[in-house]
């Protein structure tokens, strides 16, 4: 396998041309399925990964991708598709977090410690369902950093519904969410169901984390969930402009990814998280840079008022 | 002209949490335009009084009613600042688009920019856009509502949340704390503006404070809160050692400093000096 995939890239340079490029990377079906399965995930990863870091919900996200990891497991072990046993766990996770960090009448799904016991026993719930299905290390590999190359045309039908159903109702949520996530005490005040949102989103932030998984793998998710979103807060405080930023990251990240892992022997999550990690260090040196740079007017102007 | 009709009205209401009566058979008629502060030690249920109010905690008994309605949760006509800790350093987002979000924040799907077009939606859109700058300038923000809410100091974020509580050009302002954790430049700027809006909008205000200095000039009224019961008048009414000492049922000492300030000495949950606490 691995000669054929090494023959295989000695054969395939990329092009100058970048018509020619794009041709040889969609030259065969499994590459056409991994960069549509890669752009519909890119999709939905931007804009929730955008509420989930501006919400401080990072952990939470990680967590369910740890989730997802026995999900995919258990499917695998009782036959059935990895994405109904991705899906059915996330959505059970991310319910039963919202349950045990509600405190008072009010969601505190951040509270650390009922997503750290719910990470970690759900990474053991993985490792019983794949001594029980006695899987391949090869599956389990899979899970972890991801099948990019792997996707069939199934799958490609089941992100593809997945990924616009998410997106459509995060656009119906979107700004009331918004609201609830910079400002909970007054967006309740003012009527904004504020549990109803905290549950919707943890289930939209589940699905995402099933939707991605598939692609990126469980230890690689930030890849795609954080670190657009991280970055693109870094560039901008305009919330819309943050989510198109994060979005395009993602889909650049992907495609990226996808392309040099192509005609290059490194996996594709590697690639991915590499470049995704380069632009937000940039991201962060230049506003590190700008904020050097301003200093002495903003220190002159606080002099000034008081 | 007709008499002005009470924006609040409290008929008898009593909040009871668990086992404790926080406070109990509270009357009460807020006129348009007047400026009430909410005073009392820590506990006696100061911020329960404005969630009663909000709908959001419910009575044991008597009654609340806000304009005219008894179940007011989620109107425009109330502007509400929660007591707060300042923002995140890293809460990336705008003051601007926190104003904004006291407008379109409650609603549910997004416009879509072309075909928003098709029923109004575009000017809704820039009608909107005009009131929130016309509210950042009335609190004085202009100069720093683009940037980032977490940069900005507390009395800076203090303002722009009093944008965002006014921008639907409520009727009743509820304001808890807003004066805690600003200095005492911010404290005196802050309660000016609010007393602008009051008597410039006929905004009636309830406010929150630990300290009732700042607000003193701007004060109609106190309403003080203290062990389960309420009283309510001028503030040289209530601010009296006859009243303080009867409502703490224990010698209180008010003194009042050259200056004009309000000291008062001897509350049972120990020393309060008005001007600057520190007590919790």
């Amino acid at each position: 396998m691995t000669m054929i995939t090494s023959a295989l890239t000695l054969l395939l340079q990329p092009s100058w041309n970048p018509i020619e490029t794009l041709r040889l990377l969609l030259e065969y079906h499994f590459m056409q399925n991994a960069f549509l399965a890669g752009t519909l995930i890119a999709l939905l990863a931007g804009p929730v990964g955008y509420f989930m870091v501006l919400r401080g919900q990072s952990f939470l996200g990680h967590a369910l991708s740890h989730v997802g990891f026995a999900g995919a497991a258990g499917a695998v072990w009782l036959g059935i598709s990895p994405v109904v046993g991705l899906l059915i766990f996330g959505a059970l996770a991310a319910l039963g977090i919202g349950a045990l960090g509600e405190r008072g009448g009010r969601l505190s799904v951040e509270s650390d410690i009922a997503i750290g016991t719910v990470l970690v026993f759900s990474l053991s719930l993985g490792l019983l369902f794949i001594r029980l299905a006695s899987s391949y290390a090869a599956n389990i590999y899979a899970f972890l950093f991801g099948t990019v190359l792997g996707i069939r045309d199934r799958d490609v039908a089941i992100i593809a519904v997945m990924a616009v159903l998410g997106l459509l109702v995060l656009a119906v949520i979107a700004r009331p969410l918004l609201f609830v996530s910079v400002d909970p005490a007054v967006a309740a005040a003012r009527g904004v169901p504020v549990r109803l949102l905290a549950y919707a989103f943890l289930l939209l932030l589940a699905l995402s984390v099933a939707v991605a998984v598939q692609v990126i793998g469980v230890l690689l998710i930030f890849a795609l969930l954080v670190t657009p979103a991280a970055t693109a807060q870094q560039l901008t405080t305009r919330p819309a402009v943050a989510i198109a930023i994060s979005t395009s990251l993602a889909l650049i990240v992907i495609w990226l990814g996808l392309a040099v892992a192509y005609f290059t022997d490194y996996p594709v999550g590697f690639v991915v998280t590499t470049i995704a990690f380069a632009f937000y260090l940039i991201a962060r040196a230049r506003r590190g840079w700008r904020a050097n740079a301003w200093r002495p007017a903003r220190m002159a102007r606080a002099g000034g008022a008081r | 002209m007709d008499v002005k009709q009470p924006v609040i009205e409290f008929d008898g209401a009593t909040v009871t949490l668990g086992e404790r009566t926080l406070w109990h058979d509270v009357d009460l008629r807020v006129l348009p335009g007047e400026f009430i502060a909410v005073l009392g030690p820590n506990g006696a249920g100061k911020s329960t009084l404005i969630k009663a109010i909000l709908g959001l905690i419910p009575l044991s008994a008597g009654c609340i009613r806000v304009l005219g309605r008894t179940n007011q949760q989620g109107s425009t006509e109330v502007g509400y600042l929660p007591q707060r800790h300042a923002f995140d350093a890293d809460t990336r987002i705008r003051g601007r688009d926190l104003v904004q979000l006291g407008l379109s924040g409650t609603r549910w799907g997004l416009p879509l920019p072309g075909l928003r077009r098709l029923w109004g939606g575009d000017r809704t859109a820039r009608a909107e856009a005009k009131r929130v700058q016309e509210v950042i300038e009335l609190v004085g923000a202009a100069a720093y509502a683009d940037r980032a809410i977490g940069e900005l100091s507390g009395g800076e974020q203090q303002r722009l949340l009093i944008a965002q509580a006014l921008v639907t050009r409520p009727r009743v302002l509820l304001l808890d704390e807003p004066l805690d954790s600003l200095d005492l430049t911010s404290q005196q700027a802050v309660s000016a503006l609010i007393h602008r809006v009051a008597t410039e909008f006929d905004v009636a205000v309830l406010l929150v404070a630990h300290d009732v200095n700042a607000i003193l000039p701007y004060l109609d009224r106190v309403l003080y809160i203290a062990r389960g019961q309420t009283v309510l008048g001028t503030p040289h009414e209530v601010m009296s050692e006859e009243t303080l000492s009867h409502l703490y049922d224990t010698p209180i000492e008010v003194l009042h400093t050259r200056d004009g300030r309000i000291v008062v000495v001897g509350q049972p949950e120990g020393v309060a000096y008005h001007a600057h606490d520190h007590d919790h």
